[in-house]
């Protein structure tokens, strides 16, 4: 098979596209879309220093990759989730691939900052392990994003990340949901602007990118993802994507064009922000949702048969930023 | 041929000449959720595999909801 654009060796095909391509032709195609969503949703201004959460997955490694290759100047956020294996495994390659381009890296770790690590919150609390994750994730990488002084915090969600979180809001009509998915959100108090520059690739997009480049990412799944509404919601998709090429992509913008400026208005009336009287983090009730999610934890730890085993205390922050060292 | 899944790890052995498209389809996989890759290189679904060959078959699809 030959690259549609420039006739060499393809190595993939992308039929959403009707199109295979060459490695540089990847590569380059991969940059033209995230340049694209970056200038299509007014995502990042240069001169801006911009905190890029990475899980040490395909897709965070490869919007860090795109982002520095791109010019912008980058911090890592690794947060470290006590998942067995798998997080060790992430942050050893997360800390491989910045140590090689020379990029600086912020590494949190959840247990030190909470208390407990993931599966421990999926005993404490109600919500399943990837709702608590996902609580801590914003939690913890807004908390980096203040003490950091970032007013950007950019994450690796992909087309189908976004097409498949669509779906699950289109299912049960969660109207405010649908007037909050988009690729930017914008600054509010206490919160960094979150921004998606993965959103016009697909995942196979983001993954034979990193084939391409020699990137080293974790291919094992994360345990506690099996069976989760996520995934799903993936599948569905993947089976009328598979029928007709290029349905994902058709639903999420669309929905971008035509249904985001309809529902935005309800959602913006929805929500009414006050502070939480713990953190300080912007919420709607009196405490925020992670406030919450770490007491119900922390009462659960200290009852008799404790689901926390202690650790030996530790630095929850660890900085690395070869470039600082060696001036 | 050797075929590497992964997630979880697993191999198949495999009669060639066969191509990339023939596999995924012996080994049940749909062609869209996964990269096949020999050595570095990611191949297409037209490739010719040989009985010497060892590929990787990665899936794609990543399950975090957050
Ligand atoms: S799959 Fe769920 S538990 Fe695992 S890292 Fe992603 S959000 Fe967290
Ligand atoms: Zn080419
Ligand atoms: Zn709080």
């Amino acid at each position: 098979m030959r690259c549609s654009r420039c006739r060499d060796a393809a190595v993939l095909e992308l039929r959403r596209y009707r199109a295979a391509y060459c490695g540089t032709c990847l590569v380059a195609h991969c940059e033209r879309q995230v340049e694209r969503a970056i200038a299509e949703h007014g995502m990042l201004a240069r001169g801006e220093r911009i905190g890029v959460a990475v899980s040490g997955g395909k897709d965070s490694l490869a919007l860090w990759d795109l982002l520095a290759r791109g010019g912008w100047e980058t911090v890592g956020i690794h947060l470290q989730l006590g998942i067995g294996d798998y997080s060790r495994h992430s942050a050893a390659l997360t800390r491989t691939f910045a140590a090689e381009r020379d990029l600086e890296l912020v590494e949190v770790d959840l247990t030190e900052e909470v208390g407990a690590a993931v599966p421990a919150l999926v005993e404490g609390g109600q919500r399943s392990p990837c709702g608590a994750c996902g609580l801590s994730k914003r939690y913890l990488l807004n908390k980096v994003a203040r003490e950091e002084g970032l007013t950007v915090l950019a994450t690796g969600h992909n087309l189908d990340d976004e097409a498949a979180v669509l779906l699950g809001n289109v299912l049960t009509w969660s109207t405010g949901d649908l007037g909050r998915q988009a690729p930017v959100l914008p600054h509010t108090s206490g919160f960094a602007r979150r921004v998606k520059p993965l959103v016009r690739l697909s995942e196979r997009e983001t993954a034979a990118y990193c084939v391409v480049r020699a990137i080293d990412y974790v291919v094992e799944e994360c345990p506690m993802a099996a069976g989760n509404r996520h995934l799903a919601h993936k599948a569905a998709l993947d089976a009328l994507e598979a029928r007709s090429p290029g349905t994902k992509a058709t639903f999420y913008q669309g929905y971008l064009r035509q249904a985001f400026p309809v529902f935005h208005p309800i959602a913006k009336r929805d929500l009414v922000l006050a502070t939480c009287e713990d953190c300080g983090s912007p919420t709607t009730g009196t405490r925020c949702a992670f406030c919450r999610m770490t007491e119900r934890t922390r009462r659960r730890a200290s009852e008799p048969t404790p689901s926390v085993t202690p650790r030996a205390r530790r630095p929850s922050r660890l900085r690395s930023s070869p470039a600082a060292e060696a001036r | 041929m050797r075929i590497l899944l992964r997630n979880p790890n697993r191999e198949v052995e495999l009669e060639g000449p066969l191509s990339v498209r023939e596999v995924l389809r012996r080994v049940g996989v749909a062609p869209e959720g996964v990269l096949v890759i020999r050595g570095d290189t990611l191949l297409t679904s037209d490739v010719r595999l040989e009985d010497a060959d060892r590929v990787e078959v990665r899936p794609v699809i990543s399950g975090g909801a957050a």
